[in-house]
């Protein structure tokens, strides 16, 4: 450093404290072992959240909800420059982070990185799969296309069939009795207003969790004596390899979303009817295909809402896990817990197959 | 031990030339990888938002707009159109003659008014004042005057023109 730059840094160490930063990631450490590739996959998720942003507020500029909402996509797929690009990286990207979370949730569950001190971090992990899945959701509808409006339709009768209170939400989340301009202005406001404002806290208090505990460690490298487990440095070699993947996610992103452009549907039309095989998203493919399984078979009204209740009792139970298997001591609860996250992990697969079969 | 630790430092920079080469043609590689992404990122980027620009380049580009029925225009009063992208104004003056404009103030970009009991044009941001058939900037802050168009009064309409 030449003595220009290194009176900079102090002025600025001075004011700032950098110095401490950086002893401090000199000396904090990843734990390195065969399960280690597993750690990457959070970093990948915030990533494309950081990209979600970015094309968001680019979508923004040209966006408009409401009545105008379809006429507005369609000028920025085909008449901006570049427009169907940041469109399509926007989709992409929404769905890559879906799944970069489903991978980093399952590779949590099965490293058992939720037990103590950890549940917070799984809880608010929770939380933010929660909130994605809402951000998946709401921004679906926002072009207004056939696909996007028929879907949201169908989806909105999910909660209409809780007793009581269920008409009463699906009409709050509709804006009215018919999905209509009412419907996309309000999912805009939540899909770039309130979600943002939830999720990004949220967020800051799931990585701080990841700091002040340090990366969880697999049940057989656990067993292992202190001496005999491996560590990397954090800085720099654990946030090279992060930094790698960040490149690779890029650089697959940036394929995809220029090869498989997003399609823009026809404009959205009450009196046009419904073109066939509308399905949900992938990432809600499951969940529709469960309910609709136990639908038929536990009939009529009663097995509706028996449904609907069995299958919140398994999503209850799986963000309650960490208490049922709360430690190494857990013993006959950890098998358990794993024969349960191999049960929701075919559960999940088997019903999403079975739901693409069945809309062919 | 201590003279061997420090001595691999120096054999490096001897025996092995090579080596600080490959290490800076290393770096020198990764810089311009990144700047290729940062071009790659920033292209797109920067043609999306300038969009509209472009677009109201292109209109800007006209040459002449056709005033339907503006021939019909009562005496003393002012018919603002947009020329291109741009506000201009027709007026037709008491004495019955027809001037074209911009109506653009070229002080701070303003649109201006045609006061027909003053036959003058103003600008109510600042208060410029401009003479109503040349156009030239009579008072206050305007430092040019506003270009004045072609026009050709016909029994369709008024067309105008650049000159």
């Amino acid at each position: 450093m030449t003595s220009k730059t290194a009176s900079i840094y102090d002025w600025v160490d001075e004011r700032l404290g950098l110095s401490e930063l950086v002893a401090f990631a000199r000396h904090k450490t990843v734990p390195a072992h065969s399960q280690s590739f597993w750690y990457y996959w959070g970093g990948i998720s915030l990533f494309l959240f950081i990209v979600q942003c970015f094309t968001g507020v680019l979508l923004l500029v040209y966006y408009r909800p409401g009545a105008e909402a379809y006429e507005s996509v369609r000028q920025i797929t085909f008449v901006m420059h570049f427009g169907w690009l940041i469109r399509s990286a926007h989709s992409w990207s929404a769905n890559l982070m879906i799944f970069a979370i489903l991978v980093h949730m399952f590779s949590v569950y099965f490293m058992k990185a939720y037990r103590k001190p950890r549940e917070f971090g799984w809880l608010s992990g929770m939380a933010l799969l929660g909130l994605a899945s809402v951000f998946g959701f709401s921004g679906y509808l926002l072009p207004m296309d056939e696909l996007s409006y028929f879907a949201t339709k169908v989806g909105l009768q999910i909660p209409a069939a809780i007793p009581w209170i269920g008409p009463i939400i699906s009409n709050m989340l509709r804006g009215g009795l018919e999905v209509n301009e009412f419907t996309v202005q309000r999912f805009f406001a939540l899909h770039v207003v309130m979600l943002p404002a939830l999720f990004v806290p949220l967020l800051g208090f799931h990585l701080w969790l990841v700091q002040r505990h340090g990366n969880a460690i697999p049940p057989a490298e656990e067993s292992k004596p202190l001496n005999k487990r491996k560590t990397m440095a954090f800085f720099p070699d654990f946030f090279r390899k992060d930094l790698g993947m960040w490149l690779v996610s890029l650089n697959v992103l940036a394929l995809l979303a220029s090869v498989f452009p997003w399609s823009l549907g026809r404009q959205a039309d009450v009196l046009v009817p419904a073109p066939s095989g509308i399905h949900p998203e992938w990432y809600f493919m499951s969940p529709f295909e469960m309910l609709k399984l136990l639908g038929n078979w536990l009939p009529g009204e009663a097995g509706e809402i028996a449904g609907l209740l069995l299958f919140t009792l398994g999503i209850v139970l799986w963000i309650l896990i960490p208490f049922y298997d709360s430690s190494r001591e857990s013993g006959r609860r950890g098998r358990a817990a794993h024969y349960f996250g191999l049960l929701a992990v075919f559960a999940l697969l088997a019903t999403t197959a079975i739901g693409y079969w069945t809309v062919r | 031990m201590s003279h061997v630790l420090d001595t691999p430092h120096i054999i490096k920079e001897t025996s092995e030339p090579g080596e600080p080469a490959t290490r800076r043609a290393f770096l020198a590689a990764a810089g311009a990888a990144g700047l290729c992404y940062v071009a790659a990122l920033a292209y797109p980027i920067y043609r999306y938002l300038a969009s509209p620009t472009e677009m109201e380049m292109s209109e800007t580009a006209v040459t002449e707009v056709t005033l339907k029925d503006a021939q019909k225009l009562p005496l003393g009063s002012v018919l603002m159109f947009k020329f291109g992208t741009r506000p201009a104004m027709l007026i037709h003056h008491e004495d019955g003659r027809w001037i074209a404009m911009t109506a653009v103030c070229t002080h701070l970009g303003c649109t201006v008014q045609y006061e027909p009991q003053a036959d003058r044009i103003h600008c109510g941001c600042h208060g410029g004042v401009y003479n109503a058939y040349t156009g030239s900037n009579v008072s206050g802050p305007p430092p040019k005057p506003l270009k004045l168009f072609k026009v050709v009064v016909n029994a369709a309409g008024v067309d105008v023109s650049r000159t």
